[in-house]
């Protein structure tokens, strides 16, 4: 894409009027760091300083390596000034979920048992993004291996919801959601293996893109479940999501399963409407008896407001959906198991020295990991045992080929399917902690996505009243695409954000207006 | 029941690594002649956050062997993962192929004994699969630490399985070394046992003649040709011995106690590891469509037993076709000599083959093994076909020849040059010899008398004598009918 069209489509006009860059879009951002009105370092600046009033609270960061920031913002700016041009996200400051190798940078997944990796290469994610002009300046906090859905699975102190600060942010890219939901980061970076982008940002009433599998290359990305893991961006609005899709998005040769399918102008469809669509709504899989009635009743008005954009629903049938969850739980701790054998305390990380190589393994492994991660190995290798293949991993193989048939034929009779992102609003920390399959379910609308490999959004869908015990909680409402569909799914969102300006609505704790706009 | 009533029934595996420039499954280089850990990257590290890219020369390579092979090609093989812990694998798993291997089927054909090399078997292969290389663990006597080396961890490797069509410890060598002829050929590993480019495990079992077959029982790591053979003997040695006393051979792996020429049981199979097979998620399926299997074939040259079917037809005997083909470089010196002796009608293929397998090839084997590729070789093919027609036509003895050979393999010096210059060129003038043959008769009249009176014998003293006048340089095909008519004259 030409950098220019970025320019003239950039609201170019949020730049010099006096309000802090952290109440400024990603475009915005970049449109004001590219034109002049403002400098990087002053954008960045903003942004630590928000993460300072904001992190002891929140709990979103595990890492802030904010002199390198400095040293990349100012010299965004070195280069604007001897006339260079400035890429599509100049000065943005994004902040990664801990699961993208940045090189120099600490990177451990959320675990113990990378404590200390500062890795010699960047992945494929920080690479594009800077080339972008983007300033990385901060690690976020996930649940480990990003197993979870609260992001509670963690050896470090469990992040806070900015809307409630007894509730979880969701998991596993809780600090991505919490960054970009608290005005800490513009945007950033979160993971989606079985919703862990969609969920959370639910939750945290932020915008949040799994795109199809393989469209950004997972090069660089700390791997839990291979064939289902995408990489995707958490925004405040659709546009920002598209724009920093576009940056991360095409082949990249390190990775043998990431697209080479072109990709198009993301920005160019969200202005397309939503006049026409057919949203297709399966009401079998969404009438489930854990579903809260607020979630009910958003997630009907989230359909209204795109009829009154010009979109048609129809009903579809996706029979094999009660099956997703099982069938997840039986791939994606099978891949787990496979990928987390690396970490031996042989080559980097955790080591926990004992007298025979067994017995060092046996504890590292038990030092390192956490209850959840282990959870997850002891299932994965017992289903890939020879006596048992067949039984679960295959026959999940097989349950897999057949969900992803139903949403084939699902998409011949509409354009994008609509359902919550999740059953409930968040839910108190601690909640279901203990109980496993209570959290696994949690999951029930996201994961269908990632075993067929679309794209899925989940955009502000409005707000549960407040009750006895909870304040008013964002609930997320997702839309799901056929293979390499992100333009109608971003036509559509987009659609739906101009219809309900529920984007707009900000946690309480931030105020009506930021610090900055007060003084 | 006798020894003889058993039927030994043999297959081997076979690790050949390829020569690429890079790993199987990253850019990071491959060689064997690294200093420690100095081949390696992240991916093989096993650092998080990095995948598997197929090296798209390895699996060329691999197809070449499939074609040479016969080998029938997948037009869709899948890659696996095998999992176990060792710290010479960086990822806890090894990428390998299981249930797609991406060649199946064909076979080889083994020359017979020394002697019998016409007499050719056929092994016919189960499969062949690509996968990546662990590195390597050294523990130091004594050490409380060992030390790991990943130089060779990712490295590219084919595994060719044979079905058990082998039936003897010498056939099994033999059948190895054909297969490492033909990787040689191919030119895609140098398939050398002493660096462990070329790896073999056995499959043995021992079953009564013509009855059911025996239990399998594997040898793992036969490091040189010699202990492969050594190996199976003495691994059929405990198999009859259990047998003859009544007890099961049960499943088991084995190595081989060089020392005690014993083979050990290393572990029993019903304990072996459960390796947790599954797809590769990391990689799509290896698709190899036609139009590709066709350009690499293009690619393939003429191999060792169709080149043995050739030298045979230009009426060289099994074996010297045989020794020509052992070595890829040995034939192809042939070939080149072959060609540059076309019209020559006095060199035949097989005063070529002597002089090749004969002179020449015991020359470069007391030079350290030094290579007889054309273009390497100390003596070109070329200046072997001249020092041949040399020869032939006369103008240097054969024993000359043998001489001129040596100085030109030690000074790289045209054997024609090393003629001029040194005065090997042989007498052929009639009236030169003439004069010389009276002088040498006039000389000897009393040994004239003795052959005049039928002691026919002293025909050799006079060839002798006139040999020595000449330094060696008397052309003996000129020289005999000369000598017999100068006597015949003398005796008239």
């Amino acid at each position: 894409m030409n950098s220019d069209e970025h320019e003239e489509r950039g609201e170019a006009g949020g730049g010099g009027d006096g309000r802090p860059a952290t109440e400024l879009s990603a475009r915005e951002i970049a449109a004001a760091v590219r034109g002049g009105s403002r400098s990087a370092r002053a954008v960045l600046e903003d942004h630590l300083e928000q993460v300072d009033a904001l992190e002891p609270e929140l709990r979103a960061f595990l890492r802030r390596p904010s002199a390198l920031a400095r040293s990349r913002a100012q010299a965004l700016d070195d280069a604007r000034a001897r006339g260079e041009t400035l890429g599509p996200l100049a000065g943005v400051p994004i902040a990664l979920k801990d699961i993208f190798v940045t090189r120099g940078v600490e990177t451990t997944c959320g675990s113990r048992i990378l404590a200390g990796w500062v890795p010699p290469y960047d992945g494929a994610h920080a690479e594009r993004l800077e080339r972008a002009g983007a300033v990385l300046f901060g690690k976020l906090t996930m649940d480990e291996f990003a197993m979870g859905s609260s992001n509670e699975n963690t050896p470090f102190e469990p992040p806070r919801n900015p809307w409630a600060l007894d509730r979880v942010p969701g998991g596993s890219s809780g600090g991505s959601a919490v960054a970009v939901a608290a005005r800490m980061a513009a945007a950033s970076l979160g993971t989606d293996t079985g919703g862990s982008i969609r969920q959370p940002a639910g939750f945290c009433g932020v915008v949040g893109l799994k795109p199809t599998y393989g469209r950004v290359p997972r090069f660089g990305m700390i791997a839990f479940a291979s064939s289902l893991d995408q990489a995707g961006p958490l925004t405040r609005d659709v546009r920002d999501a598209a724009r920093v899709l576009q940056c991360l998005a095409g082949h990249d040769p390190r990775d043998a399963s990431s697209l080479r399918d072109p990709v198009p102008d993301l920005e160019v469809a969200c202005e397309r409407g939503a006049d026409g669509l057919r949203v297709g709504v399966p009401r079998a899989m969404i009438e489930q008896p854990g579903l809260d009635p607020a979630v009910r009743d958003a997630f009907e008005r989230s359909l209204a407001a795109l009829e009154r954009a010009g979109a048609e629903r129809v009903d579809v049938a996706l029979p094999h959906a009660r099956y997703a969850v099982a069938c997840y739980y039986v791939l994606s701790p099978a891949e787990a198991a496979s990928n987390l054998a690396r970490y031996d305390g042989v080559r980097y990380g955790l080591r926990v020295e004992r007298a025979t190589l067994r017995e060092t393994y046996e504890a590292t492994r038990d030092a390192g990991f956490g209850a959840e991660v282990k959870r997850r190995i002891l299932l994965g290798t017992f289903v890939l045992r020879a006596d048992s293949y067949d039984r679960y991993y295959g026959r999940a193989m097989r349950v897999r080929t057949l969900i992803a048939r139903d949403y084939e034929a699902a998409f011949a009779s509409c354009d994008v399917i609509a359902t919550p992102t999740s059953p409930t609003p968040a839910f108190p920390l601690g909640q279901n902690a203990g109980d496993p399959l209570a959290m696994y379910l949690s999951d029930v609308f996201t994961i269908g996505a990632n075993l067929a490999g679309l794209p899925a959004i989940s955009i502000p869908g409005g707000l549960a009243p407040a009750t006895a015990d909870a304040p008013p909680l964002p609930i997320g409402f997702q839309l799901l695409g056929p293979r390499l569909g992100e333009p109608t799914l971003l036509a559509a969102a987009a659609a739906h954000e101009a219809e309900t300006g529920w984007h707009a609505q900000r946690p309480p704790l931030l105020g009506g207006l930021t610090r900055g706009a007060l003084s | 029941m006798s020894a003889r009533d058993y039927q030994p029934v043999i297959g081997l595996e076979v690790h050949c690594q390829l020569n690429t420039a890079s790993k199987m499954f990253t850019g990071c280089p491959s060689r064997t002649d690294a200093a420690p850990n100095e081949l390696t990257d992240p991916y093989t590290l096993g650092l998080p956050g990095t995948l598997p890219v197929p090296n798209k020369a390895a699996v060329e390579y691999a197809l070449r062997m499939a074609i040479a092979t016969d080998s029938t090609i997948q037009p869709v093989s899948r890659w696996a993962r095998k999992h176990y812990f060792y710290p010479d694998l960086p990822k806890g798993y090894q990428i390998t192929q299981n249930d797609h291997p991406y060649a199946l089927g064909g076979g080889l054909e083994v020359p017979g004994p020394k002697g019998a090399e016409h007499e050719t078997t056929y092994v016919r292969l189960i499969r062949i699969h690509m996968e990546e290389d662990a590195g390597k663990n050294t523990h130091l006597h004594g050490e409380p630490d060992s030390l790991v080396d990943y130089n060779r961890a990712g490295a590219p490797l084919i595994e060719i399985v044979s079905e058990p069509d082998i039936r003897s410890a010498a056939e099994a060598a033999r059948y190895l070394k054909e297969l490492r002829a033909i990787v040689r050929y191919l030119g895609i590993s140098e398939a050398n046992m002493e660096e462990g480019t070329l790896r073999c495990d056995a499959n043995v079992s021992l079953g009564p003649a013509g009855g059911p077959l025996g239990t399998r029982c594997e040898i793992k790591n036969l490091n040189s040709f010699k202990f492969l053979e050594l190996a199976i003997k003495a691994e059929l040695r405990r198999q009859r011995d259990l047998l003859e006393r009544g007890e099961p051979v049960r499943q088991c792996t084995l190595s081989y106690d060089v020392a005690r020429d014993v083979t050990r049981v290393m572990r029993i199979k019903e304990a072996a590891a459960d390796y947790r097979y599954f797809p590769e998620p990391d990689m799509p399926p290896l698709l190899v469509d036609a139009a590709w299997v066709a350009r690499v074939r293009s690619e393939v040259p003429e191999l060792p037993a169709a080149r043995r079917a050739r030298y045979r037809g230009l009426e060289l005997t099994a074996y010297d076709a045989a020794v020509l083909t052992a070595d890829a470089a040995l034939a192809a010196y042939f070939d080149a000599a072959l060609a540059r002796a076309e019209g020559e009608d006095a060199i035949t293929p097989k005063k070529l083959c002597n002089w090749i397998t004969g002179e020449l090839l015991r020359r470069a084997k007391e030079d350290e093994g030094a290579s007889l590729e054309p273009g390497r070789a100390p003596v070109e093919p070329a200046w072997l076909v001249d020092l041949v027609a040399l020869v032939e036509r006369g103008v240097i003895s054969a024993r000359a020849g043998k001489e001129v050979l040596g100085k030109s393999y030690a000074e790289r010096v045209a054997p024609a040059d090393i003629v001029e210059r040194d005065g090997y060129r042989q007498v052929s003038d009639t009236s030169e010899l003439s004069a010389l043959i009276e002088g040498v008769l006039d000389r000897g009249a009393k040994q004239v008398e003795q052959y005049l009176g039928g002691k026919d014998k002293l025909l050799g003293f006079f060839v002798g004598q006139i040999m020595k006048a000449t330094r060696g340089q008397a052309n003996p095909q000129v020289v005999r009918p000369l000598l017999l008519e100068a006597l015949r004259r003398r005796g008239s």
